[in-house]
């Protein structure tokens, strides 16, 4: 392999992880937030009942199914890419990515302070995993 | 709309953050034991599950998912989005502390960077006013309590 291919093959497999990432991840919110409070939903009917009524959402069980893809994607580029840059990378592509999901389909009011918490977890992330 | 969170939905956030970092953590320990996955030969990564590292792993993991799920019940996605990556801050601060690892000067800014993250969004509402238009809401899951 070489090192134009072994490049590319490292960035595109971090965005693939990002963008299972960040599809699951604004599916399960979406999910979550149409149930409600799943304490309050334990309280009513007990745990089972609170995993029933995860388990028979299809935005959470489309959200899981990107997440159970985005698992087996992050052990490939895991076994691929160094963890020193495949975390910090993937960790921040999908908190921008998330955050602007999380504008545009949740309609989440992502005001100037948590733009500003967006821009600090990825230069953290970055910064700790340098 | 409750915007203040209860000691015991601190906990959770607290639970996210250490099951998110120490499981990714050991994955990326047991694939490193795994060496190298060939595209081609996909179903190697099924080995993976007879090592201990990737096995306690996954089962951390499992707890962050509940934990994640339970907090995206009562908060913001980009609410909780830093308490998963404050994880990173417990594992650094471990590392220096517990296994007298030594921290550069990059890390400990992150540390500060991420401090401060967390420190912007826990000072704000849990949870934001939405419009009425939500368009991944719209669809009834048929759940009924």
């Amino acid at each position: 392999m070489n090192h134009t291919h072994s490049v590319l093959l490292t960035w595109v497999s971090i965005a693939v992880v990002s963008a299972l990432a960040i599809a699951g991840e604004v599916l399960i919110a979406g999910a979550m937030q149409k149930l409600g409070d799943l304490d309050i939903i334990r309280e009513h009917s007990g745990m089972a009942g609170a995993i029933r009524a995860v388990l028979s959402s299809p935005i959470f069980l489309a959200g899981a199914a990107c997440m159970a893809l985005n698992f087996f994607a992050m052990l490939y580029t895991l076994s691929l890419v160094d963890f020193t840059l495949a975390m910090p990378g993937i960790a921040s592509f999908t908190y921008v990515g998330n955050a602007v999901a999380a504008k545009l389909f949740l309609h989440e009011n992502v005001d100037k302070r948590r733009w500003l918490a967006v821009v600090f977890v990825c230069l953290g992330v970055f910064l700790i995993g340098k | 709309m409750k915007h203040r969170l209860a000691p015991q939905q601190y906990l959770i956030l607290l639970t996210v953050m250490v099951t998110a970092s120490f499981g990714d953590a050991l994955l990326s320990h047991g694939m490193s034991q795994m060496g190298p996955v060939d595209l081609h030969h996909p179903a190697i990564l099924l080995s993976a599950l007879a090592n201990l590292n990737i096995v306690v792993g996954i089962v951390l993991l499992i707890g962050f998912f509940a934990s994640y799920m339970t907090a995206l019940s009562w908060a913001d996605l980009t609410f909780v989005m830093p308490a998963t990556a404050f994880g990173n801050v417990m594992v650094a601060l471990i590392g220096r502390f517990w296994l007298h690892e030594h921290l550069s000067f990059s890390r400990w800014l992150g540390i500060l960077l991420l401090t401060c993250a967390v420190g912007f969004v826990a000072n704000g509402p849990a949870r934001t006013e939405r419009g009425e238009t939500l368009e991944l809401t719209r669809v009834d899951p048929g759940v009924g309590l």
